[in-house]
């Protein structure tokens, strides 16, 4: 495993693997967060929903031995968090980010609690499928071993832009999302919706959670998410609520992210950690540079409280 | 069911219907009737009734009692659902189509029944047949958001029909229409009723809309029927009355010419600022208003009036241009209004010139608070001079309030902007910028507010007064500009002013 032998296209290489790798969560988090933002609500709390859902298939995986299970299990713990958000938003004079910020506090904590019996044992993995099976090189088979998560991810990115257009739910989604009047007059229950969305966004958050653990990087520790759920948010509103835009916008991240390591194994000794920070500083960079104090966002769901 | 327009028009009559909320009557014992195929005019001030009377009719509200008739046979609404059924569809004052959504997607979700996967080819389909037998032709493939107002409209009405709807509530549907758009809309609608396809009741306050298109008229005043009849047969002046009764009409100071020599008081030079998208920007050529004078801006709502408003109240940023008021710069600071004496009425003032939880007496004082008798600043504010003062402007102006202390969220409309107005006019005035004074306000206060504005012409103040109401731009102003698309595209002296070609203008067929 010595980087050296290719050079510096180790560098490239690593970041594209690290892309796969690392942007599989980051992709499960904005699609079900582009979900819930597109039907109008925003969920701050599937930080905590990701970091509860990657010990519950920990946890699940350790007990049954079957990742799978795991998966639903974070998948179910997902939903009920997205349901919880978005049933007590429905009450009158309750603030959604608000809620949020509280929902992602408790859920790293329910998520500490009940996890402190499972940081030593372990669980098995989810499986990877080898792409990289025609090179005799080990970093390019490194970089080709994609988990079957991302290419579900990439399927449901495709599949969330497709059904937003063709698809009588997506309509209502959109529907909601931009007008609730509109919603009313044509007999939709904007809470109802939104609540399904919320809860959806939740399930594909827990599924993100769920890579964490069981993939990469692949055990369960308190620290396992590092705001990925957060930086999801943000990567929704860069996207512009386009769900093929956030899977793009994960690669991006994900790439971002694989920068430091990738430089510290071609032999790159000195400031590579600032490197570690390159997709905090990608967000703020993004954020910066894609608002305006003149003018409100295109593409933005009319009923966001952010936007509004 | 996707557009059945075959359906002939159905009548729908009331018996009387009557609504309380709590110990308060909004709708007393009314009874209407509107054949089928015939074009009715419901007419009333604000807070007449006419709107919980069309929701009574569509399910919206449960009347406290009365009945309605559907063709003749008595039926039960008990839920807009029910209404639709029957094919009774309204038309809101304000779009109801999802801006984001392209129309073909707007008329489809509408539907009662959506198929799963939608087929949009097999859809596409469907709507360019039942295009063909509308009136009007619209593009169904841009999204709403990118539609012209008129349009907009035309798809609203559209989108009833595409539903099966025969009986159509039109409420205000002219308030964000051009008078070139209205005329259209209103008589490709009007063609439809004649033809049978078709019974309209639409709310209106426009009384030339009501003669020249409307068959018969119903008014309402605090609840109550005041009249009814053919249009044919009744004068503007007639149905007036029966709108306001006999309360007394504040009458409009006569013009005093504005003397030849007046100063030029607000000069706007080449002002450049962003929009409201940020994607284009408004560019003010050139505009002066004098001493003495009042200079009107029409157009329709969102070509750019707002931002030009907010860039002379200092709450939007210029890229470029000179706002002089009496030849010294203006940046909208405290400093500079006081000196300058520069007055400002937004429109809805309640949100935009008030602090709604503040007392009536406190927002009244917004502009002096922090002064002395003298004029200088202080350092220690006293209530009962704020509240001196205050007491002093409710007595002139004539604001109904509880009291100095209530807070000025809980007075009425009309009320709140007589609060601002005593604000605004009380001392020195030279320069006042008006937007949209007597939007949503009933007749008196119209009146009471108009006059207020002349008077405070007459005195010498130069005002700009923009607003989406024409007539008013008629009846107050000294020279009209036009803007549209983020310019002012045209200027007329009032003398030479015409409908048709303001119209015209506004919707930038220039």
């Amino acid at each position: 495993m010595d980087a050296t032998e290719i050079g510096l296209w180790g560098v490239p290489l690593a970041i594209l693997g690290g892309a796969i790798r690392v942007s599989t969560p980051f992709i499960f988090v904005s699609l079900g967060e582009a979900i819930t933002e597109r039907s109008g609500r925003i969920n701050l709390g599937l930080e905590g929903t990701l970091v509860f859902g990657a010990m519950t298939a920990y946890a699940v995986a350790v007990m049954t031995g079957s990742p799978w299970l795991g998966l639903v299990a974070a998948a179910g713990a997902g939903l009920c968090f997205g349901l919880f958000h978005g049933w007590i938003c429905k009450f009158r004079g309750v603030n959604d980010i608000a809620i949020g910020i509280a929902l992602m506090l408790f859920g790293s904590g329910l998520a500490f609690f009940f996890g402190k019996a499972f940081i030593q044992p372990s669980a098995p993995d989810l499986p990877a499928i080898a792409f990289g099976g025609w090179s005799n090189i080990p970093q390019v088979q490194a970089a080709l071993n994609v988990n079957v998560l991302f290419l579900i991810g990439a399927a449901l990115a495709v599949f969330l832009w497709w059904a937003f257009r063709n698809t009588r739910a997506g309509l209502i989604v959109r529907v909601v999302g931009d007008s609730s009047d509109a919603a009313r007059a044509i007999g939709l229950n904007p809470n109802t919706v939104r609540l399904l969305a919320t809860g959806v966004g939740g399930a594909l958050a827990g599924i993100g959670g769920a890579y964490l653990s069981l993939y990469y990087p692949g055990s369960w520790t308190e620290r396992i998410s590092s705001g990925q759920g957060l930086m999801a948010v943000a990567l929704v509103i860069f996207a512009r609520w386009n769900p093929l835009g956030c899977f793009a916008a994960a690669l991006l991240f994900g790439g971002a992210g694989a920068l430091g390591p990738a430089l510290q194994s071609v032999g790159v000794t000195q400031g590579y950690y600032l490197f570690y920070a390159a997709p905090y500083i990608l967000t703020l960079i993004i954020m910066i540079a894609t608002s305006s104090p003149s003018r409100t966002l295109a593409g933005a769901p009319g009923e966001l409280s952010i936007t509004k | 069911m996707s557009g059945s327009i075959g359906k002939k028009a159905v009548g729908v009559e009331t018996i009387g219907m009557t609504m309380r909320f709590g110990a308060f009557t909004a709708l007393d014992d009314v009874s209407i009737k509107v054949p089928a195929g015939s074009f009715h005019a419901l007419l009333g001030e604000n807070g007449a009734g006419k709107s919980t009377l069309v929701k009574c009719m569509m399910g919206f509200y449960h009347p406290t009692a009365g009945d309605m008739l559907v063709d003749g046979r008595e039926v039960a609404i008990a839920s807009p659902k029910d209404a639709s059924a029957l094919g009774l569809g309204m038309v809101y004052q304000h779009f109801t189509l999802v801006p984001s959504l392209t129309g073909a997607e707007n008329l489809v979700i509408s539907r009662e029944k959506v198929p799963g996967v939608i087929d949009w080819r097999k859809e596409r389909a469907a709507l360019a047949q039942f295009m063909q037998r509308m009136p009007f032709k619209l593009p169904l493939d841009v999204k709403v958001a990118e539609l012209a107002a008129g349009e907009k409209q035309k798809l609203e009405i559209i989108k009833q029909l595409y539903l099966g709807r025969s009986f159509l509530v039109l409420d205000e549907p002219t308030s964000v229409l051009t008078p070139g758009e209205a005329q259209e809309v209103l008589g490709l609608v009007r063609d439809m009723t004649r033809t049978g396809d078709l019974t309209v009741l639409m709310i209106s306050h426009k009384f030339h809309e009501v003669t020249a298109f409307a068959d018969d008229i119903t008014v309402l005043r605090k609840g109550r029927l005041t009249g009814t009849g053919k249009v044919s047969e009744l004068s503007h002046k007639q149905m007036a009355a029966m709108m306001i009764g006999d309360q007394p009409i504040a009458a409009l100071d006569s013009r005093a010419p504005v003397p030849a020599g007046a100063r030029q008081v607000l000069t706007v030079k080449s002002l450049k600022a962003p929009d409201r998208t940020g994607l284009k920007t408004i560019d003010i050529g050139e505009l002066d208003v004098k001493s003495g004078e009042i200079v009107g801006v029409a157009g329709i709502s969102g070509n750019g009036q707002k931002e030009f408003l907010e860039v002379l109240a200092g709450q939007r940023a210029r890229n470029g241009g000179d706002v002089l008021v009496k030849g010294s710069p203006y940046g909208a600071s405290r400093s500079e209004a006081r000196t300058l004496n520069v007055r400002f009425i937004p429109e809805e003032p309640l949100r935009n010139a008030c602090a709604p939880k503040m007392t009536v007496a406190e927002n009244m004082a917004f502009r002096t608070f922090d002064l002395n008798e003298a004029g200088k600043p202080v350092n220690w504010i006293r209530m009962s001079a704020i509240r001196d003062y205050a007491a002093r402007l409710v007595e002139q102006f004539k604001v109904k309030t509880a009291s100095l202390a209530s807070p000025i969220s809980s007075l009425s409309g009309g009320n709140v902007q007589r609060a601002v107005l005593a604000r605004e006019l009380t001392g020195e005035v030279d320069l006042l910028i008006v937007s949209n004074p007597c939007f949503g306000l009933d007749f008196s206060a119209v009146a009471e507010i108009r006059a207020r504005i002349m008077k405070a012409r007459n005195a010498g103040a130069a005002v700009l007064l923009m607003s989406e109401d024409l007539d008013e731009l008629l009846e107050l102003s000294d020279r009209i500009f036009v803007m549209s698309d983020g310019a002012l595209v045209y200027e007329t002296p009032i003398a030479q002013a015409s409908v048709q070609t303001i119209g015209e203008h506004m919707a930038g067929h220039h």
